[in-house]
Formats: C-alpha cells, structure tokens, sequence
C-alpha cells in the first residue's frame, strides 16, 4: 500500500506534537503496568513529554501550514494556543501531586495519561480546519474529562459531576454533531474553507438548515465553554471534580472551546457570522450577568469560582462578538490570564481543601496569619480576577472592553463594567474571610514544594503581566492577525 | 536627576514596601522596628525629594516645557504612555502628600498589629497617591487611582475601630462604583478623540471636536457626568457623602488624615485636571449646579458637624463643608470679571492645600486624645455601654493639665473656624470673593457655613477644655516630644501661610489662569 496517497512526511511533521504526546502516554501507562508505585515517575515522564512537545511547536515557528489535505490547519493562532495548553497541562500534574492521595485516591498511570490525551484533543480542536476533525478533538477531549472528573471512585460528588458531565456532555456533543451534518447537508462540505466558498455562491446563504445548522453548532460550543442558558451542569461538575481537575477544565478546555469557535467563525461562516451578533450579544450580557450574580450567593469556593469562571467566558464573548483581529487577540491575552489566575486560586484551593471539607468560605479564616503567603498569593489572584490594576487582570479586561467599545458595543461594554463591579464583591469576600474574620477552625494546608514555588511563579506573573504585559500582547497581537489575513482572502 | 525626580516620587514608597519582604522573612513579620523605619525612611526620601522638586520648580513653564517631563512609551498596543509632569495645580497636592505621609508613619509609631502589612500598605498607598497627582496619561491616572483603592481598604478594615469592616466595604463600594463611571469615560475620551490618544494635553486640544450624540444625549455631556460622578463621589459632594464620616470614625488616626488630607483632594484635582481643561462647555453649562452642591456641601456639613457628640465625627463633618468651599471657588471660574475667576480659582487650590494641613492636625489631635483616654466623646451617648456614664460629659477641663495639647487643639479650632491670620481664612475668603462675582445669594448663605463652623468648634473646645477638672482624667499626660514632632509642621505652614500667602499663591497661579482661560474661551 502505497502511504504517501494518504498523507506525507510533511503532514506527519506537523503532528509530531501530538505524536509525541501520544507516545508519553502510553508509555506512562505502561510504566503503571510495569507496577512501579512511584506516582512521582509518571507524572515526571508525562511533564518531560510536555515539555518536549512544546519545543517542538515552538521550533516550528508557527509558520501557515495545510496539513492531511485540509484537515489541519497550523498558524500563529494554533501555535499560542497549543503553547496554552500544554502548560495548563503542566501546571496541573505539578499541583497534582500528592492530592490525590490527599484526597483518598491514589495516583495510578491513567491519571496523567488522560491528561496528556485531553491536551492532544484541545490541540487538534483548535488546529483543525474541517468539523470532523473538530469533533475528533472534541471527542477525545471530553472522555478524557469525563474519567477525570469521577475519578474520585470513593467520593460521592466526583461521582455524580462525573455522570453529569457525561449525560451533559454527550447530548451538547449531539447537537454539535447534528448541526455539522446540517451544515455539510446544504454546503456539500465538511472543510472550513470549502463551506466558505459554498456559501459566498450566495444561492444558500438564506437556506434555513443552514441556519439551524450553525445554531446547532453554537449550542454545541456554548454547552462547552458554559455560556447561559446552557451552563447549568457546570457548577455542580466544577465542585464535584478533584480540585486540580477542575483547575484544569476551567482553562484549557475553556481555551480550546473558544479557539474553536474562532476559528470556525472566521474561516467558514465569515459572511454569514454578520447574522449572528445579536445571538453574541445577548449571550454575552446574559453569561456574565447570571454567573456574577450567582456567585455572589455561594458560600463554597469552588462553586464560587465555577460561577466566577462562567461570568468570564461571557466577557470573552465580547471578544468573539468583535472577531477582527483586535478582538482575537484580546481574546487570545485574556485566556492566557485567567488561566493563569485559576490554575493559581484552584492549586490554593486544593492545598487547603482537606476529605469532603475546608471548601466553605469561613475556612479561610484566618489562613493569613497560619499562611501569609498563601493568603498574599490568593489575594492576588483574586484581584486579578476582580480586574484590579496593576494586576494583569485589568489589562486583560481592558483589552476586550476597549476592542468592544472600538467597534460599538457601547451597552453591552457598560453591561460589563457593571458586571466587573458586582464581582468585586465576591471575590472580595473571600479576601476579607482570610484577613479579617475571626480566626476559625484550624487549617493545614498541604502541598508540595514544587506546587509552592509553581503558586509563586503564577502569582508573579499576575503582577508582571500587568505591569509589562507588551511583550505577551504583541505575541496575542501575532496570533490574532489571523483574523486579518482570512477575512481578506474571502 | 530631573526628569527621574518624578519617577522616583512615586517608586521609592514602592521600593521601601518590596524592601520590608527581605526583613520579614530574615526577622519575622512581628519585628515592627524595622517596618517602620523602613517607611519612615523612604517617605523621609520621598520628602526630600519633593523638597527637591518644590526648589526648582519654575511655575512659568508649562506641563510640556517643564525639565521634570517625563514621556514614555509603556504598552504601545494600548497606546498608553508612561507620562508623567508636574504644574502649578499638582505641586502643592505632591507636597502635601509627601508631608502629610511622613508625618503619618510617625504618627504611626505605635502601631503593634501586624506592623508589616501596615507599613507596606501605607507605602503602596502613598505611592497610589503620587501617582494620580504626577500622572498626565488618564489611562496612568486611573491605574494609579485604582492602586489606592484596595490599601486604604485593607487599612481601615483591619487597622480600624469596631465598625471597621462595615466602614471599609462601604468606602470601596462606594468609591468603585465612581471608578467605574471614570473607566467609561477613559473608554470614551479614547475612542471619540481623534487621534486616539489618553494623554491628558493633547485630548485638550481634541475634545472640543467631539460631537458625536448616544440616545439624543451629547457624548460630552455623559463623560463629563461619569467623570463627575466619579469624582463627587471622591470629594465628597452631598449625597454621596455617606461613606465617610463612617470611613474617617473606623479608621485609625493616620489613615484618617490621608483620606480627609489627601483622598478627598483627588475628587476636585480630578474635576480641574480633567473636567474642567477638556470639557469647558459642560463646566460652563454645569458651573451653577456646582455652586449650589458647594452651599449644599457647605452647610449640610457644618450643621452635621454640630450635632456631632462624637469628635472624629464632627472633624469628619468639617471636611465635608470645608470642601464645599473649594467647589463654590471652582464654579466661579465662568465669572466674567478676571479678578472673580481667578480669585475663585486659586482660593479652591489653596484650600485643597490648606485644608489638608488643617485636617491633618486635627485628626492628629484627637487620635492623641484617643490614644490616651480610650474614647473621644465630647459628651456620652444615651446608650453608652457604662449606664451611669450615659448623657455626661466626656472630658472637662482638660486645658490646666494638658497645656500644650490645649494649646495646639486651639490653634487647629481656630484655624479650622477660618480664624484671620491663619492659611484657612485666605483660602476660604478667596473662594467667597471668587463665588460672589458670579453667584451673588449663593455665596451670601454660603457665609453662614463660617458662622456655623465657629459654633462646633468653640463649643467643643468649651466642653472639652474649659471648666473644671474632670477628675478621671488627672493622671492625663500632655504631648510627647514624637507627636510634637507631627504636629510643629503643619502648624507652622499653617500659620506662614495665614500671614503670607505669596509663596503658595505665586506657584499655583499661572496653572490655574490656563484652566481659567480654557474655560472662558468658551463663554
């Protein structure tokens, strides 16, 4: 049989990332096989893997690639974003460590194996550029996440988050599905850029299916990334998964979802996208709005930051709802933030949090005098996320407001700031539990020394990031000319 | 050296702040010593620096011509500027920050709670401030002003009185709901100003082009209500004044002379850096509703004052009608005689100026008071927690024992009454001078605020000073040599100021006739 029909050793330069990373998989598990009870080791190869893949995609320069025919389609957008994922994934093994055992599970091969796989389905999610590769990606994505959510066998929340995001899951997967089909039904493509061309014809540009298909498609999106109404199993999965489960569903999934969404609606529907703001618009003010307002009335952390994180997917929204390349890059800068913010407060969460308990507000009390650093770092974080300058948080905040406010979003932007104001209150909320509440029960936060330094490195980063963040826009800016540079070949 | 004066005005208090980590991981976080002589070192710098900054200043040079210029490029994809200045309607406000934070981590010396985090949050203020006084980049002016927000927040909820976290809550809520307003306007500025730019000289310039209408309302007319709003809420202008005779009460001592000697000040700097050089029309329109929110101010405040038993509280009141003096002085910037404007003008600046040095020695005295009797009521509340103390009065007779305290409590009243001869007088005569050109029956039921100053003032000092011993305070011990120290400053200025003016009058003046002339460029 003759390969090179099907592909070439350019195509398969092009995924040597995920190669990679699929081979560190397997090899983790079968080092578990091996029965070699240091849960340090795997976790060690899976980071080693990681990092490899990174410098691979670094070295590769992000220069614009078509790889499988179409299937795939690598530029500076997929390279930051690929870069965002692998160091979410990262991140969370460090903070894994030990938790797990804390929390009564033990760290068995699977766990950093599913990690790596969720990394390689965002990675082909955001690279692909045809909707069955999306839905590849996609797929492998969420069974990963689905194992990794329940994978607390003893606890009863990790069980039911588990289910539920898996009923939930698999129905937006159905619509997602049903809405592709839709779409190669009337367009004869399942290409991005064939779909663009089919529908610049014009003689289907009013076809209804085609409309019902690109809202099914978005239906599909939105139950992803949580936007309202589709974001009801989020809380209850966030609060229900290990701590550094959720750290890591809140970013890089997020991240992926929105890189795909982008992508998508700049390469395949750029005319008839046009139709769709309003549907944006009323999505935007309606996430932020219901998340903030919802976290304002939770007493536990994690259910807290699960609403927190919803009211920030709708402030990204802005940027989607902009789609040139201001708003891509403002998009692009403000993921990497709040990645960095909630993988930042979730590790802290997780080192206080102790077996089904020291999730609720009151056992803060008190943390920043048994631990000042912490307790400073939380903060941080915190106003971060509250969008307080000079932390990063600001910046990012201000970059999708501003790339909104350019285009005429006047409303939607006051909307925002209103929102901005109301979080404040929650997350402010937690900062006073730490610093001036009366000392409550006693707190052993636990974590290992890497984790630690890892939580400072985070934290500092909030504060470079906003102090200096030109270098990371200019790279968000790169990335975000993709926007440009589609919208004009059409 | 003089274009890194300004840079180091505000990076030293920050620079003193990362310096307390080492200490506190090499000695321990309850080691105050070394906490406050780190602060009062680099505010001692900073206050040389400012020394400095006040020496060569030339007030004939304008923002752009000024040696102390500083014009950089910070985040180029947001076209925001590093950019800061200083000008005749800046420099008094940097001196008197630079004074009046010296002065308070002295007067901080005995704070023994979590000293660290007290000291670095005082220096991150105090940087907060400098910067929005330095900053002619709005986008810069509102980081810095955001960067004061959560110190002062931590200050009074942690450092403060029984209600503090009540007081401390309200303070931020209340002042980020201004911010917010402030941030729509910077959006706004931004984008409708052609070219784009946040820079605070060259929007003068292209503002005025600004046409553009959202709902039938003029673009310039809603920035400048969201930047007024923002700043009443800051000043603050009657009814959003709720928050701070709450703010002032909780606080501890030092923290109250910077909210009501520095804080205060940024919500009519902001009004006269901002509002008034790039929306002249709407100062023109708006300038009647200000006088009359400066009556309101005035007098709302004094009579507050009066029913006051509590005496941090009625010092509270005070800032609240002694800042209704500034705002009748700013309004009579559209006056058609030049005397008027200018004398309306420059009294608002010397006011700001004076009443943060008048303000700050009286909040220093009653700390002083509270520091040694545990409470400052000037007569018990019915409820009082000790029945049989309920309705008495809370000192008598202090003057014989405490004759240095008396007498520096005397000098404060008295030029807080706006007592001839001391700064506050001038000021305020001028900002009457200034306000009668224009607003004639506004500024005669103005005058009544002097009258009514004087009656809480005098009647305090009476209940407190006069009379005979109040035998539970025989063992009082007068003023110490460190809270001497505090107060001889202020004191001094005061008094110089009062007598001879010249100094202060000839900096600000060539600043304010540029506002002035804006303004009436409009008329």
């Amino acid at each position: 049989m003759d390969l090179s029909l099907y592909f070439t050793s350019a195509d398969l330069a092009g995924i040597t990332p995920e190669i990679i990373l699929t081979i560190t998989a397997l090899l983790v598990l079968t080092l578990d096989m091996t029965r070699i009870t240091r849960p340090g080791l795997y976790l060690l190869v899976a980071i080693i893997g990681l990092i490899t893949a990174g410098y691979v995609i670094v070295q590769s320069g992000g220069g614009e690639r078509s790889l499988f025919g179409g299937m795939l389609l690598l530029n500076k957008f997929t390279l930051f974003l690929d870069i965002l994922y692998l160091s979410v994934g990262l991140a969370t093994l460090v903070f894994s460590q030990g938790y797990l055992e804390k929390r009564g599970g033990e760290t068995q091969g699977e766990y950093p194996a599913l990690i790596l796989f969720a990394v390689i389905g965002m990675m082909l999610m955001t690279r692909a550029n045809d909707l069955v590769m999306v839905f590849l990606g996609l797929e492998l994505l969420s069974l990963s996440l689905y194992v990794l959510v329940g994978f607390l066998h003893h606890s009863l929340l990790s069980n039911e988050a588990g289910l539920k995001y898996l009923l939930l899951g698999a129905f937006s997967t159905g619509f997602f599905l049903f809405g592709a089909t839709l779409i190669y039904g009337t367009t004869g493509s399942t290409n991005f850029n064939n779909i663009a061309s089919a529908i610049s014809l014009g003689a289907i540009l009013s076809n209804g299916y085609l409309s019902l298909g690109i809202g099914l498609l978005l239906i599909g999106f939105a139950f992803k990334v949580a936007l309202v109404p589709f974001h009801m199993w989020s809380p209850d999965v966030y609060q229900g998964a290990p701590t550094t489960v959720t750290a890591f569903l809140c970013t890089a999934p997020k991240a992926a979802g929105f890189g795909a969404l982008l992508k998508v609606l700049i390469i395949a529907f750029p005319e008839v996208y046009s139709q769709w703001q309003n549907i944006f618009w009323i999505l935007a003010a309606l996430t932020m709005s219901v998340g903030n307002i919802s976290a304002l009335m939770q007493s536990n952390v994690k259910r807290m930051l699960a609403f927190s994180s919803i009211s920030h997917a709708g402030y990204l929204v802005l940027g989607v709802l902009v789609l040139d390349s201001v708003g891509l890059s403002a998009v692009l800068f403000y993921l990497v933030i709040y990645s960095v913010m909630n993988l930042g407060s979730f590790a802290i969460i997780a080192a206080v949090e102790k077996e089904e308990s020291g999730l609720g507000l009151e056992d803060y009390r008190g943390l920043a005098t048994r631990h000042p650093w912490l307790a400073a770092a939380m903060t941080l974080f915190m106003i971060s996320m509250a969008g307080f300058p000079p932390t990063a948080g600001f910046i990012a905040k201000y970059g999708l407001f501003s790339a909104a406010v350019a285009n005429g979003y006047i409303w939607l932007v006051v909307i925002a700031v209103i929102n901005t104001l109301v979080s404040v209150y929650y997350y402010i909320r937690l900062i006073v539990n730490m610093y001036m509440e009366e000392e409550g029960k006693a707190l052993y936060p636990v974590s290992t020394m890497p984790a630690r330094m890892l939580i400072g490195i985070l934290a500092i980063f909030v504060i470079i990031f906003g102090v200096a963040p030109s270098y990371l826009l200019e790279m968000a800016a790169e990335a975000g000319n993709m926007a440009n540079f589609l919208f004009s070949t059409h | 050296m003089e274009s890194s004066i300004l840079t180091l005005l505000i990076f030293v208090p920050v620079a003193g702040a990362v310096l307390m980590l080492p200490f506190a991981m090499l000695y321990g976080k309850e080691n105050a010593h070394y906490y406050k002589w780190i602060a009062a070192i680099t505010t001692g710098i900073q206050l040389v620096l400012a020394g400095i900054l006040y020496l060569n200043f030339d007030p004939a040079l304008s923002v752009t011509e000024s040696p102390f210029t500083v014009q950089l490029e910070w985040i180029k994809h947001f076209n925001i500027q590093y950019f800061l200045g200083v000008d005749g309607l800046s420099i008094p406000m940097v001196l008197l920050t630079a004074l009046l934070s010296f002065i308070c981590i002295i007067s901080s010396w005995k704070i023994d709670k979590q000293p660290l985090g007290y000291f670095s949050l005082f220096l991150l203020l105090d940087a907060g401030m400098m910067g929005v006084f330095l900053s002619l980049d709005f986008f810069l002016f509102y980081i810095f002003w955001e960067v004061m927000l959560l110190p002062m927040y931590f200050l009074i909820g942690i450092w403060g009185g029984p209600q503090r976290m009540y007081a401390a809550i309200k303070f931020f809520l209340y002042t980020l709901f201004g911010s917010v307003f402030m941030l729509l306007a910077l959006l706004a500025l931004y984008y409708y100003s052609d070219p784009h730019t946040f820079s605070l000289i060259t929007l003068i310039h292209t503002v005025g082009s600004i046409d553009a209408t959202i709902w039938g309302l003029s673009v310039k007319y809603l920035i400048w209500m969201s930047l007024f709003i923002g700043f009443a809420i800051k000043v603050p202008i009657v009814p959003f004044h709720t928050w701070l005779p709450l703010a002032h009460v909780e606080a501890p001592t030092a923290i109250s002379v910077i909210l009501a000697g520095v804080l205060l000040k940024m919500g009519t700097y902001g009004l006269l850096r901002i509002s008034y050089p790039l929306l002249p029309g709407e100062v023109v329109n708006f300038a009647y509703i200000l006088a009359v929110l400066g009556v309101i101010n005035i007098i709302w405040g004094a009579t507050n004052a009066i029913a006051q038993i509590d005496m941090k509280k009625m010092v509270a009141y005070s800032s609240v009608s002694h800042m209704g003096y500034v705002l009748l002085g700013m309004a009579a910037a559209i006056s058609d005689s030049p005397a008027g404007a200018q004398a309306g003008m420059n009294g608002a600046l010397m006011q700001m100026f004076n009443h943060g040095t008048i303000t700050a020695m009286l909040f220093l005295l009653v700390g002083m008071l509270y520091d040694r009797a545990h409470h400052r009521w000037i007569v018990f509340p019915n409820d009082y927690e000790k029945p049989e103390l309920a309705g008495q009065q809370g000192f008598g007779g202090l003057g014989a024992k405490v004759p240095v305290y008396t007498a520096f409590v005397a000098f404060a009243f008295f030029a807080g009454l706006g007592l001839p001869a001391l700064s506050g007088f001038i000021s305020e005569a001028m900002c009457f001078i200034g306000g009668f050109s224009v607003f004639r029956t506004l500024t005669i039921i103005g005058t009544l605020g002097i009258l009514l100053n004087a009656i809480y003032f005098l009647r305090a000092y009476q209940r407190i000073f006069l009379g005979p011993l109040n035998e539970t305070y025989k063992d009082l011990t007068d003023i110490s040599h460190r809270e001497l120290f505090t107060l001889i400053p202020l004191a001094v200025l005061i008094l110089f100021l009062g007598v001879y003016p010249a100094p202060l009058l000839d900096m600000i003046s060539p600043a304010m006739d540029g506002i002035i002339k804006i303004v009436q460029s409009v008329i």
